[in-house]
């Protein structure tokens, strides 16, 4: 194997990305759990080698689209702790003033588009980012986060589709947590790898580890530099395997724990950690660091959102329609 | 000044007027741009106007990733039931994105689509389907009835920011009307009245607004004056006009294609009902469809629908009703 385009800032930089992302997860399980956020919740621990390795090399202007297990892939887009927290809590100060909610985030100026609640229903909105690219001339990319779940529904077939035929610039994620919310993939379909669905439109294809973030970084890095060129669809499979249930709460009765010795195998900081000091790319002392400046975001975040009001009633009407530019 | 146009003409006139005004308006759908000399693609280039495979998912997925990313895209669904294919993207998606965002992006897009062709078409593709989509915050319906409206209409959804369902009567695809020359635009949300009258006022939407004017004219002969009001776009609803209009008159008759319980009419009845009861000399009828599923047969598929002269029967019977007393 060849070594990764990694140098020792960049590990770093991947490192702090899931660090964030697995202690601010972790937090609003504790906050769920104290009823201090308020809605339904899904968290991504254990796949946030995905959401760094592919997030971390976009430009603002990239377009992200992610589903409802989406609080990895915005922060790692560049979203503010503290206005995902504050979202989470229904705050004004949250990303979408509140209204949006765990499964509906947006932030505009990081160019994540969104999240949207309904399995698939992402798939073909962030194929309209990668025709906008194209219509404008630019060199900006569509990146789409579903689970393997959504291969099966039609809004991703009908994209596929047309994104091979019309060699549209985008990037397709599909996070295989071997679940589609409770039930394992061998119940949906007889194709296991979702490489293998999309071969008959000829996308280039690769299914990676997604517990290991420098395998992800490397092969969404060739993909990413492809279409910048002006290639067309390409699809990035993930295995990866989420840590917690389907929702927070959720009792999980259909799936075995993982014994403590495979967590450690398949947990991706870990991993990385364990690489990085192996391969030299950063020493011990800079680990205690990294953790300790997440936890701190990561509290800081609360207090941001706790200080924030909820949003006025009237903003809801006064979100149903845009004003007319006239 | 204006011209002389069959009403589906007048749809494409705004439509090539917005592509020449505004770069980012895009058009696409199936069975467009198929051949070489198509005038549309001669007029604005194959990047702006594409022909899509039979997708409908894809295709409005698409538009609103585009409209997100700064595109006015123009979808050409053809038949109204076409869009029922994708439902999540119509009501779940599009409509969604600028409240769920707290305001961060905004979805300018028109889905255009043909509906109520109850000339043999049977159950599939004669629904008057447009209240459905009514009542789902954030959309936008128009329901032109004349060519100068389906005109202005048009062009008022193109440049409108908001998701617009626009829903051009088949019956109606041949009349011509007089339509203004160059830019012509049509305010949402302001009813028509075309037709004065003190005795009692009829609202009618689409097809059914010259059957309701056809009406008028036999009860004129009676001595019975008719108001006629064409609220031309179902959301935003002008329910100001209608009740004013009541307030005159004291009578009401509300006609509609539609089946009852998912027509225009049974909101407007509620609103009037609520708001302008006082008003009221008699009762509220209602003249829908029959709740039946269109039938193929010629004699059936005109017993379920309205027609004039159970419009007039129906003015007759509040015309004669006892007051209503309180």
């Amino acid at each position: 194997m060849t070594a990764p385009p990694l140098g020792g800032e960049q590990a770093l930089h991947l490192l702090a990305t899931m660090w964030r992302i697995r202690l601010f997860e972790e937090r609003v399980g504790q906050l769920k759990r104290a009823d201090e956020v308020h809605g339904l919740v899904h968290l991504s621990v254990g796949q946030e080698g995905v959401a760094a390795g592919v997030c971390t090399q976009l430009r603002d202007d990239d377009a992200v689209y992610s589903g409802h297990r989406a609080h990895g892939h915005a922060i790692a887009k560049g979203a503010s702790l503290d206005r995902v927290m504050a979202e989470l809590m229904g705050r004004d100060g949250g990303l979408c003033r509140g209204l949006g909610g765990s499964m509906h985030l947006v932030d505009r100026e990081h160019g994540f588009l969104g999240a949207t609640g309904v399995v698939g229903g992402n798939v073909p909105i962030a194929l309209g980012s990668a025709l906008a690219a194209r219509l404008r001339g630019d060199d900006a990319v569509a990146v789409v986060f579903f689970g393997d779940g959504a291969v099966q529904a039609g809004h991703f077939n009908e994209t596929v589709n047309l994104a091979a035929l019309w060699q549209l610039p985008i990037v397709l994620v599909c996070e295989n947590n071997g679940f589609a919310e409770f039930t394992p993939r061998s119940a949906h379909t007889v194709v296991e790898r979702v490489t293998d669905v999309v071969a008959p439109y000829g996308l280039e294809r690769e299914t990676v580890d997604g517990n290991d973030v420098v395998a992800v970084f490397a092969a969404f890095g060739r993909y990413l530099a492809a279409a910048r060129e002006g290639g067309g669809p390409v699809l990035l499979e993930c295995l990866t395997h989420r840590l917690r249930g389907h929702y927070e709460g959720d009792p999980g009765a259909y799936r075995e724990a993982l014994a403590a010795a495979d967590w450690q195998e398949k947990d991706p900081i870990v991993r990385l950690q364990r690489r990085g000091l192996e391969s030299g790319w950063f020493a011990e002392s800079a680990l205690q660091a990294i953790e300790a400046d997440a936890a701190e975001a990561v509290e800081a975040s609360v207090r941001f959102a706790r200080a924030s009001p909820f949003p006025d009633s009237g903003l809801t009407a006064s979100m149903v329609y845009a004003a007319p530019t006239g | 000044m204006s011209h002389e146009l069959p009403f589906i003409a007048a749809i494409d006139e705004a439509i090539r007027l917005e592509m020449e005004r505004d770069d980012t308006v895009l058009y696409f759908g199936q069975n467009m741009a198929t051949t070489e000399n198509e005038p549309y693609v001669d007029a604005f280039g194959k990047d702006r106007v594409r022909v899509t495979p039979i997708s409908e998912t894809a295709e409005i997925g698409m538009a609103i990733g585009a409209a997100i990313a700064g595109y006015r895209p123009v979808v050409e669904l053809y038949m109204a039931e076409f869009m029922l294919v994708a439902m999540d993207q119509v009501i779940n998606e599009a409509p969604r994105f600028r409240a769920m965002s707290g305001g961060q992006v905004k979805v300018p897009l028109v889905l255009k689509a043909g509906f109520g062709f109850t000339a043999g078409w049977a159950g599939q593709h004669t629904g008057t389907i447009g209240a459905l989509f009514m009542g789902v915050p954030g959309l936008k319906v128009v329901m032109p009835s004349t060519a100068a409206d389906a005109k202005g209409l048009m062009a008022t959804a193109i440049r409108d920011d908001n998701p617009v369902v626009y829903l051009h009567h088949y019956l109606l695809t041949l009349e011509h009307g007089e339509v203004p020359d160059g830019e012509y635009l049509v305010p949402f949300g302001e009813a028509a009245i075309r037709r004065e009258g003190s005795d009692v006022t009829i609202v009618a939407t689409g097809w059914t607004v010259d059957r309701a004017l056809g009406a008028a004219e036999t009860l004129a002969a009676e001595g019975i004056q008719a108001e006629v009001i064409d609220p031309r776009t179902l959301a935003p609803l002008d329910t100001q006009t209608i009740l004013e209009s009541v307030d005159k008159t004291g009578r009401l008759v509300l006609v509609d294609q539609a089946t009852r319980h998912a027509s225009v009419s049974t909101v407007i009845a509620g609103e009037v009902a609520e708001h302008g009861f006082s008003s009221l000399k008699a009762p509220i009828v209602q003249v829908t469809a029959l709740d039946a599923t269109i039938p193929y047969s010629e004699p059936l598929e005109a017993w379920v629908m309205p027609n004039e002269d159970k419009i007039v029967a129906a003015v007759q019977r509040v015309v004669g009703a006892a007051p209503v007393t309180a």
